[in-house]
């Protein structure tokens, strides 16, 4: 088990950057403890496949250091840093059988057959392969597989950390949940650090105690799934988590209120903190609005049935305004209006949560304990 | 992969192959048939022979010293070009601005005209004045490809392996940079060495190209021609003289129809057998 | 023990490149010159070799007629191989795998065993000695390898592809040529190169089919071989020359070569 500290990195792929868009990652200061268990979460492209690499020491990152307890593993190969990776599509040994993929990593440090045996079937154990350990690997299905390469990872005592690339893209959707909560557990028996890449917020939401959130090269948020959810650090983040995403609304700040089109929205944290700010918005998630007799005008547009809800969209001018509507209740049509729970509206100031700091970025915080 | 329905109608699509290949098939097919088992005298008189011809060749030293000079042949070639083909492949860069020159001058052996290759070979290994002859000679051995039957055969192979290793090489290329890299990053943090990268990952993803390159070889090498004729003539004596020149020299130098035609069908069937075994054994693979 | 890596595609491609060297060597310097001394380089460099061969008719025609068969038989076999393949890609038929595998065993034919037959059946159908024969013969071994690569290629576009063109009203011929072809340039090129690169290169049937009219580059140079006056300068430029066109050939396709090679199944 390892501390993991990153200080101060930037990578480009570019031989020459110049300009900010040609960093994959552009300032990341990130502090993982021990026997988390973390999500990366973030769009296409948001620079998380990159980082995880730079962890696992398949890339050496431009600018920057990378600490293991302290230490300095950034010139560090793969192999020496106790880590261990799952990739988006299972990498297994083809010609060997589920036995002896789970004994290679084993092997080729040199550890003694009788404690390879011993380790092979414990993990098997734990991932329902022991049936199987016969057979060619080959042979198995693509869940089967993965949970293979997941094994791989977890036969060594001396792994650091396990990161996983998307693990589940291949994977049936009817089992992904599956081999989800079988990670979960997993990760809560073992208690080896986990760090989990993925573009898919419910992935990420169920399996994370802490998650990083990063949009284009920079970490905008670190939190609880909670923390994520209810106060979101960036609109990035509220409109990126949570279906359909929080609402953010352009708004204007005078004698001490927040207006929005000429209505005052209360809110409960105040106004301050956006001295210097450009761009004022108002973020309040679907969940807390509702109708009311009294507040903002709107026209009812849409009412879409999402199952165990239903979704109304309704405009005010140019603006959309979404909300969220038990099935079978009464859906006012035409104008209404709407009021916003105070307690959980947010006021943003440059896309950033206002007061959490003056136009800097939360990249500088540590992701606490599990 | 795209699933197939059935047409009868796609017959009509196939027609013009079938029809093309047939013509040039089928017809000399059944001409050689036809010598194979019958006997002339000239003036297109022909008498029914049976089995005769086959006898006669299966029986013959010279079939059996033609067919046991080409099977030498063809086992060095493969046991030399396949490993060789696939260690340059290795070695290869997988990107960068190298690999189509790289690509390029190794193809070029493998589109000069055969018997370009041959004369090439011949200017090149002449004692007298030949580079290669010339080399030799001078670090004290005594080398002299048209005289001597081991100096023949050495100068026979280096040129097959100059000529052919290529097309290993790009065989088995096209089958390394197939594999994802999440291989190698895989077997990297696994602490996998260099040989059992090779052993567990390359070498059963290039199982496919290889199998075709066996193939091939084989084939080609079986039933090579040209080159040889051009560089030796088969000789000094016939010490080179493989199935194809022995055929030749019967059809079309001695005009015996007979045993040329037996002959013929013969080598066909050696050559079918071969490449059946391996055909299945590919097409068994992909069905996996 | 790593630097050492790029060098083993270095020296194999300096072993390449030898022979030619040396074959370009001789094409400078006159055959009393190669026969009289030995030198690493012309000491009398000479383009009389080269004069001689774009001057003469029997020599340039040589050219003339190898390009001319090559082309025709390139055309042939891809105008039929694309329906074929076409079908197998796309269709079960009755006995279709026989059929695949009938076609393959012309490629495993030793070309020796169709010498005399192609001889006297061209004979019989009067096109002795024209590039149209030498074309045809060539088409027995072109056609299957042809088939198998285009099918390859063929077999990894989905057959959605062609659905989505009937729904849009596409007949069946506009589709084939104006979306399906397009989609596999990459595997026609590939297979234009093998064409080219097995005819251009084969001498047995491409001599015995032609006497006078139609003798390729190939059969000249060997007549000229065998004949007396061993005239080593003029053959090594002529096959200086023949180097050229698959040179040409290699370069177009040189960024398809992996993949051809891949035969688009990997």
């Amino acid at each position: 088990m390892a501390k993991i500290g990153l200080k101060a990195l930037r990578h480009s792929y570019l031989p020459n950057p110049t300009a900010e868009a040609d960093w994959a990652l552009r300032q990341i200061d990130l502090d993982w403890s021990d026997g988390g268990a973390y999500a990366l979460l973030g769009p296409s492209g948001c620079g998380k496949t990159t980082l995880l690499n730079i962890i696992s020491g398949l890339l050496t990152p431009t600018e920057g250091t990378v600490l293991f307890d302290g230490r300095d593993v950034t010139a560090l190969p793969p192999d020496q840093r106790n880590i261990a990776q799952v990739f988006q599509f299972p990498v297994i040994y083809d010609t060997m059988t589920v036995y002896n993929n789970l004994a290679f990593p084993l092997r080729n440090r040199g550890i003694g057959e009788a404690r390879v045996d011993t380790r092979v079937r414990e993990i098997a154990e734990m991932l329902e392969l022991t049936d199987m350990l016969g057979q060619r690997a080959s042979g198995l299905s693509p869940d089967g597989k993965q949970k293979i390469s997941m094994g791989r990872g977890l036969v060594r005592e001396d792994v650091n950390v396990i990161m996983f690339d998307e693990p589940l893209t291949v994977i049936d959707p009817h089992l992904k949940w599956k081999l989800r909560s079988k990670l979960k557990e997993l990760q809560q028996k073992v208690r080896v650090t986990m760090i989990y890449v993925t573009h898919d917020q419910t992935e990420a939401l169920t399996f994370a105690d802490q998650v990083v959130v990063m949009q284009d090269g920079v970490v905008v948020q670190i939190g609880s799934p909670v923390e994520l959810f209810e106060r979101p650090a960036h609109t990035f983040v509220g409109h990126f988590i949570g279906s359909p995403g929080m609402n953010v609304l352009p708004c204007e700040v005078r004698d001490g209120g927040a207006f929005f089109q000429g209505v005052h929205v209360p809110i409960d944290e105040g106004i301050g903190g956006i001295e210097g700010s450009r761009r004022l918005e108002i973020g309040v998630r679907p969940e807390f609005v509702r109708f009311a007799d009294a507040g903002i005008p709107v026209e009812v547009f849409k009412v879409s049935d999402a199952g165990r809800h239903r979704i109304i969209e309704t405009r005010a001018n140019a603006a959309r305004i979404h909300l969220l509507a038990p099935i079978g209740g009464p859906v006012p049509e035409g104008t209404a209006y709407l009021a916003f729970d105070p307690a959980r509206t947010r006021l943003y100031a440059d896309g950033w949560l206002a007061g959490a700091n003056s136009g800097g970025n939360t990249g500088s915080n540590s992701g606490g304990g599990a | 992969m795209a699933t197939k329905t059935d047409n009868q109608k796609a017959w009509f699509f196939v027609l013009p192959v079938v029809v093309l290949v047939a013509f040039n098939a089928l017809i000399p097919l059944m001409t050689v048939v036809n010598y194979s088992v019958q006997e002339t005298f000239g003036n297109n008189l022909f008498f029914w022979e049976g089995v005769g011809w086959f006898e006669q060749v299966l029986h013959s030293e010279r079939f059996h010293a033609a067919l046991g000079r080409q099977l030498m042949f063809t086992g060095i070639i493969l046991a030399i070009e396949i490993p060789l083909g696939v260690a340059i492949a290795l070695t290869m860069p997988r990107q960068g601005p190298w690999v189509p020159v790289c690509l390029v001058l190794m193809a070029l052996p493998l589109l000069i005209p055969w018997n370009v290759v041959g004369s090439m070979w011949n200017i090149f290994a002449l004692p007298e004045i030949g580079l290669l002859g010339r080399a030799i000679n001078a670090m004290g051995i005594d080398y002299n490809f048209t005289q001597q039957p081991l100096a023949a055969w050495f100068t026979v192979i280096l040129m097959d392996v100059w000529h052919w290793t290529s097309l290993v090489v790009l065989l088995a290329y096209a089958g390394l940079i197939s594999i994802p890299d999440a291989y190698y990053q895989a077997a990297k943090i696994d602490g996998a060495k260099a040989w059992a990268v090779f052993r567990h990952i390359q070498l059963p993803k290039m199982k496919r190209v290889l199998t075709i390159a066996i193939l091939l070889r084989f084939i080609d090498s079986f039933m090579i021609y040209t080159e040889p004729a051009v560089l030796t003539g088969g000789g000094p004596g016939n010490s080179t003289t493989f199935l194809s020149i022995d055929l030749v020299k019967i059809a079309l130098g001695q005009f015996d129809l007979g045993p040329a035609a037996a002959m013929s069908l013969i080598y066909f069937v050696i050559t079918l057998l071969v490449s059946w075994v391996f055909y299945t054994l590919m097409t068994r693979d992909d069905a996996k | 023990m790593k630097r050492l890596i790029p060098l083993v595609p270095a020296l194999y491609i300096l072993f390449l490149m030898l022979p030619i060297y040396w074959l370009l060597n001789m094409s400078f310097k006159t055959t009393n010159e190669i026969l009289g001394s030995f030198s690493l380089w012309p000491n009398e460099f000479t383009l009389e070799n080269y004069r001689t061969i774009f001057t003469d008719p029997t020599w340039y025609m040589g050219y003339v007629n190898s390009l001319t068969y090559v082309s025709i038989n390139t055309a042939i076999t891809l105008v039929v191989a694309l329906p074929a393949a076409y079908a197998f890609s796309r269709y079960r038929f009755l006995g279709d795998k026989h059929l695949f595998f009938w076609l393959l065993t012309n490629r495993m034919a030793p070309p020796a065993i169709f010498a005399l037959p192609f001889f006297q059946l061209y004979s019989a159908v009067g096109l002795f000695d024209t590039p149209l024969a030498v074309a045809l013969a060539h088409v027995l071994f072109n056609i299957p390898l042809t088939v198998w690569i285009l099918e390859g290629f063929m077999s990894g576009i989905p057959k959605e592809l062609d659905e989505t063109a009937y729904v849009d009203g596409y007949s069946f011929p506009r589709f084939f040529f104006r979306i399906f072809l397009p989609t596999i340039k990459a595997g026609i090129g590939v297979s234009a190169f093998f064409c080219f690169m097995f005819s251009w290169v084969e001498l047995l049937l491409a001599k015995t089919l032609t006497a006078v009219e139609a003798k390729p580059i190939a059969a000249i140079m060997t007549k000229t071989a065998s004949s007396a006056g061993y005239e080593l300068g003029l053959l090594a430029a002529a096959g200086v020359l023949t180097i050229i066109p698959g040179a040409f050939v290699i370069y177009f396709v040189r960024n398809y070569i992996a993949k051809g090679f891949a035969l688009g199944r990997v």
